[in-house]
């Protein structure tokens, strides 16, 4: 057993870490995601250069072919910066069901375009119904000329607005909550009858409501009607990503909580000496531990082979995540106090951020019934 | 011990209701009920409309233009408030500064001050904290210096609630920095429209923005506008503590959330059932304490250092329902589209109408633990006055 990192992971962490400090200040990050697209094309090709949107990919597509515990490295420092750039939507996601359900053909054209940073993607996967429910799916997709059109409405699809293409769940056969029958189609932007309602979210990023009427899919993605097994592996993977992400935003908040009790003087001297605010901050530095071993768990079993094993994993790590990232979220306001609440302190920030990642891919409730399941 | 409603308080609920119904305006009201922004006009316009019926100030002595209601009464109207989606009034003028001055202030003050209070014309703020005063009230270092017949106010106040609408403040302020640091406080009333003063709105990380910097430079106050003797200030403070205490810890707000969330829950989520009917029996709980502690008092009892409790409860309940409010939301509790909380959005929703306000309720909400004595503060006092410790 080793948690060490290696040579090379040691590198590309302290790569992610030096772009990080070099172009996200706070400031840097406010102004940035208060532009229209929210995010900068320059980072974006940065990445590319530096080879991080091939980390997952096989490397006869361009990619680097690593592991989850790279896509932590990245996701963690990410975390740090509140990075704003579609690394999850793109990557994680979109390059997740093309790698897991593409034919050769799909991947050659799709990934090393990826890689190169002209290609952005966007997995969608939710609908208004359906909750956090993965296999309740209503857009609709029926045969025709050989080809599949797609109609209905995919809701919060994550990176939508600056997407080339969408990787979409639809429904080819069965109810509306079965488990057979669901397909993955590939739909390129400018299809007809696409349209995409793009938005902020509530942690400064970039969604879209998409609907699609009559929309012909440029390809299917893997097995019709099977394609639920691929839904679950990509938001397996996301789930992995988004827990090392909030490890990255509450060793941010902590840091700043522990250095405000530090300086913060009230009744003569620093309000760290009340024992009641140190140990709430124990309790913060605990929450982040735990966060830190469920993260790394999930990067190294997020590939494994056993489906069931996995999504208990990945649902034991979500389940630990969401509890720590409340905490630490809530608690580093209130040791601010007034300040924590203004909008040009970054801890308000942070804690936006991972409170959507507790409402993303299944909040405690869910993932507490699927543990249970399994 | 009895808890059945008296007839007279059935028929009062039915007059509360009947007047809310015909008097709120619709679209006030809707806004209420989805979350969005309220403008000064629509609270200070519905403050008006109670004021024209004798109710603003339901804890003013009869002889000074209060209704003359039993505490049950009190209870009744702001709970029937809330459940209709009424706008909370601007509590400084007709909870603080009114009950100070019947207290302490001259029959001048009380002439110059309190109509406007009754009317609602004059909207009022309270200038307490400042950048290095905020737990730690008594070391506030708002300077006014003697000058004949005025202060001249230099400083700083931090976290000021609604001080872009408000006419007047009520602030504590330095007069004295020699002896014991509470003994230097005094209570002056400041003309906001004062050459000198200066509101700077403070945008919170929800993008709501009811708080405020207030910066005075060389601000000349009259010294009638000062409450009680110099020096006094800390037991006016003091004096409003023990009037917050009989707050109602926002039972209202919390019922007519959790009314919404059984409404929109459909048992699809039996964990999701289960805390909304956890948050409502910790509601009914807050409820009772409330009543046994302050309601079912007489108007002259002190009420105890132990209803601090209702403050620390009332907030984590508040906390709660807000939370679990967004939860509901599931994936739509994303989508933040910050016009879509203002007055004059048009375009159709992201998901349910009331998600983005939900969202940016959840957010505000960790204000409730920080403001008016933080929740440690709180427990301090319970520690100290009523365990001794």
């Amino acid at each position: 057993m080793d948690f060490d990192f290696s040579e090379d992971q040691q590198l590309l962490q302290e790569s992610v870490q030096r772009f990080v400090r070099e172009n996200y200040s706070f400031e840097q990050r406010r102004q940035l995601v208060a532009t229209e697209q929210g995010y900068a094309d320059a980072h974006w090709r940065q990445f590319a250069e530096l080879g991080w949107l091939g980390i997952p990919f096989p490397e006869e597509h361009g990619g680097l072919g690593m592991s989850g515990v790279e896509t932590m490295i990245v996701m963690e420092a990410v975390g740090s910066g509140l990075v704003a750039e579609p690394y999850l939507p793109t990557v994680v996601m979109g390059g997740g069901a093309v790698t897991l359900a593409g034919s050769d053909d799909q991947k050659a054209e799709i990934l090393p375009a990826v890689v190169e940073g002209r290609c952005k993607l966007a997995f969608a996967f939710a609908e208004r119904q359906a909750r956090y429910n993965l296999q309740d799916v209503e857009v609709c997709a029926e045969g025709a000329n050989g080809g599949y059109r797609l109609s209905g409405m995919k809701s919060v699809v994550f990176g939508a607005p600056t997407a080339d293409r969408f990787i979409v769940s639809a429904r080819t056969a069965g109810g509306s909550r079965d488990a057979e029958g669901i397909t993955l189609f590939l739909v390129d932007r400018d299809a007809p009858g696409l349209s995409v309602r793009g938005y902020p979210t509530a942690d400064g990023l970039r969604a879209g409501e998409m609907t699609l009427d009559n929309t012909p899919a440029r390809g299917v993605l893997g097995e019709v009607d099977g394609g639920l097994a691929a839904v679950e592996e990509v938001v397996d993977r996301a789930i992995a990503a988004v827990s090392a992400e909030a490890v990255g935003l509450m060793g941010a908040l902590n840091d700043m909580t522990l250095e405000y009790l530090k300086t913060r003087e009230q009744f003569g001297q620093p309000i760290g000496r009340f024992q009641v605010l140190q140990h709430r901050m124990v309790d913060m530095f605990i929450a982040h531990e735990e966060a830190k071993s469920m993260a790394m768990m999930a990067a190294m079993r997020v590939g494994e082979e056993d489906a069931d094993a996995r999504k208990k994993a990945m649902s034991a790590a979500k389940v630990q995540i969401g509890k720590s990232a409340r905490f630490v979220g809530q608690q580093s306001i209130q040791l601010h106090g007034g300040i924590g609440m203004t909008d040009e302190y970054a801890a308000g920030h942070y804690f936006k951020r991972l409170t959507m990642i507790d409402r993303s891919f299944g909040d405690n409730d869910y993932h507490l019934r699927r543990y249970a399941a399994l | 011990m009895h808890i059945e409603i008296a007839e007279q308080d059935r028929a009062f609920r039915d007059e509360v209701r009947a007047f809310i119904g015909d008097r709120l305006p619709r679209d006030v009201r809707d806004k209420v009920r989805d979350g969005s922004l309220l403008t000064r006009e629509d609270v200070v316009g519905w403050m008006r409309t109670v004021s024209g019926r004798g109710w603003m100030c339901p804890n003013w002595p009869e002889a000074a233009g209060g209704p003359g209601w039993t505490p049950s009464q009190k209870f009744i109207f702001e709970e029937e408030s809330y459940l209709a989606c009424a706008p909370g009034p601007v509590p400084f003028g007709p909870q603080m500064v009114g009950p100070v001055l019947l207290a302490f202030g001259t029959e001048e003050q009380k002439a110059r001050h309190l109509p406007g209070i009754l009317s609602s014309d004059v909207i009022w703020c309270q200038g307490y904290s400042e950048p290095n005063s905020g737990s730690d009230l008594a070391s506030l270092g708002c300077r006014a210096v003697r000058d004949g017949d005025h202060y001249t106010v230099n400083g700083r106040k931090i976290w000021t609630t609604n001080a872009d609408w408000a006419d007047w403040c009520f602030a504590l302020v330095r007069t004295d920095s020699s002896g014991k640091k509470q003994d230097g406080i005094s209570v002056l009333l400041i003309d906001m429209s004062l050459p000198g003063v200066t509101v700077r709105p403070i945008e919170r990380f929800s993008r709501m923005s009811d708080f405020n910097e207030v910066i005075f430079e060389d601000v000349r106050v009259p010294v009638s506008e000062r409450v009680h003797d110099e020096g006094k200030g800390w037991t006016c403070a003091k004096y409003l503590l023990g009037h917050e205490r009989s707050g109602s810890a926002g039972i209202g707000l919390c019922r007519q959330r959790v009314d919404r969330l059984e409404e929109i829950d459909d048992g699809r989520a039996p964990d999701f059932s289960r805390r909304i009917a956890e948050t409502g029996a910790a509601l009914e709980d807050l409820r009772w304490s409330y009543l046994r502690m302050v309601a079912a008092k007489e108007a002259d009892d002190e009420i105890g250092s132990e209803a601090s409790l209702l403050k620390i409860r009332g907030t984590e309940i508040q906390q709660d329902v807000m939370e679990l409010l967004m939860e509901a939301q599931g994936y739509f509790a994303h989508p933040f589209i910050e016009r879509a909380l203002a007055r004059g959005w048009n375009e159709p929703p992201v998901g349910p109408s009331e998600a983005a306000g939900a969202t940016a309720f959840y957010f505000d909400w960790r204000k409730a633990s920080i403001y008016g004595g933080s929740n440690e503060i709180q427990r301090n006092i319970i520690a100290k006055a009523v365990l001794g410790l």
